[in-house]
């Protein structure tokens, strides 16, 4: 199928975005800063599950279009606008970031000063772990997250208008920056914001864990944002069963990254069998908690990978819609499951609260809008790009 | 002899050029037809109207073979045939073994791929292929595209295929004629002298490099450090120990010292901290039965299985062993008494305790009151006076 002309013609996107998107919103904000009145505790524990989940797709979705510059991928250039759209929620980090900081003595053990004075290992961590080095940290973080994403979007909008190809050349430049400043930043992010929780425990290889739980959960988005969007003649005949199965295949490889990595982690600790390592695990196999520690198994590794497994299914998009909503569900208790048993009264299993049900509601609402308010403004193709021809002509 | 055409062949530059072709030749209807290339086109298999590959099935069926015969494998030696305990995991350790199963399963998953792809879809050893030795196949598998339109296929007609080529503007066009010897022998001399050559280099290297290279320097490095093995003599220590006791006081994990060890008749000693219920006596007369019973007999009379080998023990129902304390009969068995040894390695703390329960019960069966009777006849419904 070559495409020799193209025409693109700017269409408003379909009216459920901004409608579900500002209706969650309203509604999980309600039902959070309630649920705030009613346990400000374990309030802050979801609503950290949650602010990594949208930590997860905003990082994940601008790793995506680094690596697709610095890899050279054209096959991703025609929809490349979906992960810019999913990375416009980190300039919305600073906001969401705030609720957490002040909540710190909820969260965080070590930011209880008379605690880590009676506790040799806490008082050792204390020049890492403390309260302004970590403010700082974390936004710092966040900065140089809305530095990159400003200057590879910009650059990406300039192209539709100037047709500029030392744009790219510049993103490529930008990109190459970028990935290793991620690397670095994304391991701080997980050691602080959910390996801390819980402060006595260590592990090297959870950074890497949390990474691969991000790529899964922006891959995610961004593959359902296509497909649905696909199916609504938004992408029509741009985005092929080629694209498609390349979404397959990319998520399979991820499934299996996760476990191969959460498997490593939980391998090496359970062989060596260390009292000061295994007790992190043991905690999340102490009462209803086995449940949750099973069930995340088949919820992120069993149920995906058969699902993904054969090569029609990688292409189908049903499959791949079910799928992509399945796989974001799977990060979400992916985290919860990290986060939640870190909290005192939950540590001796899982006990029901209709609290954990409100803050995905807003995390939802959050996504939409912002997806919806940025991407209203722009393209949904960069229409600008030199790879975007090929990218349109892909085949496997 | 007549020469027969096996096909018409036609060289194409470009991959475009070879993706065009293929489409407009699946177009006309061909469908005794192959492609050549030097290296993966993308878009062949749709240009070329191909379905689905069927060797994934083969690897899967493979895949799935190796993880159960990786499972089986280790199930079998680990935890049925030869059990051991390593590093304190249970038999069958499945987190342990599941690196083992996913490396047998890619293993068997690849080699049949790849054994799979040869045997069936290139039909091996078919060694007589007309394509073979052509100046052809010289180009495609170097810097060109080809495509091949069988004589085979049903609306082959030399003229009009010679024509539809010509309409897709190739380089080269080129007849294939079948060879006309009638066999080749796949176990040439030449090739079987390869072989045995190839063998023979092979388990040379790998004899050289096992039982030689392995043993010299560099690579003996490893074995060759600065730390002593169990049983070597130290020449650090004065008393030329390499093997060294723990320190004083050191305390094993799970373990709490016993501070009574060494003395004959403690004043006070522990309590029983365990109640004789079911599962405790259960566990008593098991250790009891192992440990004890060779000695003290099984039911305590002091009978000994050891046939005179080693002194009789006195009994257990004496007046004296009955009017130990539970805490006294705990302290002998962790301690020893007279020629009998400390039993604290061999038997835990819990089991210890146990023990001591289990032995209480074989006391008062041997000195029942009739009042146990009365029980023992409710209990059961039978009439035991007698």
């Amino acid at each position: 199928m070559h495409q020799t002309d193209f025409n693109y013609q700017r269409k408003d996107l379909p009216a459920g975005f901004s409608k579900f998107g500002f209706a969650f919103l309203i509604i999980g904000l309600i039902l959070a800063v309630a649920a705030f009145f009613v346990d400000q505790s374990r309030a802050a524990f979801n609503y950290l599950v949650i602010y990594m989940m949208i930590v997860s797709i905003a990082l994940g979705s601008l790793f995506l279009i680094a690596l697709e510059y610095v890899a050279g991928a054209d096959w991703s250039t025609p929809f490349r606008r979906i992960p810019e759209f999913f990375a416009g929620l980190l300039p919305v980090l600073f906001i969401l970031v705030i609720p957490l900081l002040f909540l710190n003595h909820d969260l965080f053990h070590w930011a209880h000063e008379e605690a880590v004075k009676q506790d040799k290992i806490l008082e050792g961590k204390a020049p890492y772990l403390n309260l302004s080095f970590f403010v700082i940290r974390t936004l710092v973080f966040i900065a140089i997250w809305v530095l990159f994403y400003f200057l590879l979007t910009r650059n990406s909008r300039k192209q539709d208008t100037t047709k500029d190809q030392t744009l790219t050349t510049k993103n490529i430049r930008f990109s190459a920056a970028f990935i290793p400043l991620f690397a670095i930043t994304i391991t701080f992010t997980a050691v602080d914001w959910l390996m801390s929780l819980e402060p006595h425990w260590f592990s090297t290889i959870f950074g890497v864990y949390y990474f691969s739980g991000t790529v899964i959960a922006a891959l995610a988005a961004v593959t359902l944002i296509v497909v649905v969007l696909k199916e609504k003649g938004y992408f029509n005949p741009w985005i092929t069963d080629d694209h498609l199965y390349s979404f397959g295949a990319l998520l399979f490889a991820f499934v299996n990254f996760w476990a191969y990595i959460a498997f490593s982690q939980f391998m090496l600790i359970w062989y060596a069998d260390l009292p000061e390592e295994t007790f992190w695990y043991l905690t999340r196999w102490e009462g209803s908690w086995v449940i949750f520690s099973l069930l995340l198994i088949v919820i992120h590794f069993v149920v995906p990978y058969a699902m993904l497994l054969s090569q029609p299914a990688k292409m189908d998009p049903k499959r791949l819609k079910f799928i992509s909503i399945w796989l974001l569900f799977a990060h979400l208790f992916d985290l919860f499951w990290l986060i939640m048993p870190n909290m005192q009264p939950l540590k001796k299993g899982y006990v029901f609260s209709w609290i954990d049900l409100v803050f995905p509601i807003l995390g939802i609402g959050v996504v939409l809008t912002i997806f919806n308010f940025i991407a209203k403004k722009e393209n949904l193709i960069p229409v600008g790009d030199p790879k975007l021809k090929r990218g349109i002509n892909f085949h496997l | 002899m007549n020469k027969r055409l096996f096909g018409i062949a036609a060289l194409f530059k470009t991959p475009d050029e070879i993706i065009r072709a293929a489409k407009k030749t699946a177009e006309a209807g061909y469908q005794k037809y192959d492609v050549h290339s030097p290296y993966p086109v993308h878009g062949i298999d749709r240009a070329m109207k191909l379905k689905p590959s069927k060797l994934g099935f083969i690897t899967l069926v493979f895949g799935l073979t190796g993880s159960a015969l990786a499972l089986l494998l280790m199930y079998w030696t680990m935890s049925v045939d030869y059990p051991m305990i390593i590093g304190g995991k249970p038999f069958f350790a499945l987190p342990a073994f599941i690196p083992v199963t996913f490396e047998v399963t890619v293993l068997l998953a690849t080699l049949a791929t790849v054994i799979g792809m040869i045997t069936f879809f290139f039909r091996f050893p078919e060694n007589d292929h007309p394509l073979h030795d052509t100046e052809y196949m010289k180009k495609v598998s170097r810097d060109h595209f080809g495509v091949v339109i069988e004589a085979s296929d049903k609306h082959f007609d030399e003229s009009k295929v010679r024509e539809f080529l010509n309409s897709l503007h190739p380089i080269s066009l080129e007849e294939i004629y079948y060879s006309e010897k009638e066999t080749y022998p796949v176990l040439e001399p030449k090739f079987v002298t390869l072989l045995i050559l190839v063998a023979l280099v092979t388990s040379g290297v790998t004899y050289f490099s096992l039982n030689k290279l392995l043993y010299m320097q560099p690579f003996t490095w490893m074995m060759e450090q600065p730390k002593l093995n169990p049983q070597q003599p130290s020449t650090l220590f004065a008393d030329g120990f390499g093997m060294r006791t723990p320190v004083q006081g050191t305390v094993a994990r799970g373990f709490l010292p016993y501070p009574y060890m060494g003395q004959n008749n403690p004043t006070e000693v522990l309590q029983n901290p365990f109640l004789p219920t079911k599962e405790n006596l259960k566990l008593g007369e098991a250790k009891y039965l192992t440990f004890c019973s060779p000695c003290h007999g099984n039911f305590g009379d002091g009978d000994s299985r050891l046939r005179g080998q080693f002194p009789n023990p006195p009994s257990l129902h004496s007046s004296r062993a009955r009017e130990f304390s539970d805490g006294m009969i705990y302290h002998i068995i962790t301690n020893g008494q007279n020629i009998m040894p400390s039993y604290a390695s061999q038997i835990t703390r819990e089991e210890r305790w146990a023990i001591v329960n289990y032995i209480r019960v074989l006391q008062r069966a041997k000195n029942a009151k009739s009042s146990d009777l009365q029980v023992v006849n409710k209990e059961t419904g039978n009439n035991a006076s007698n």
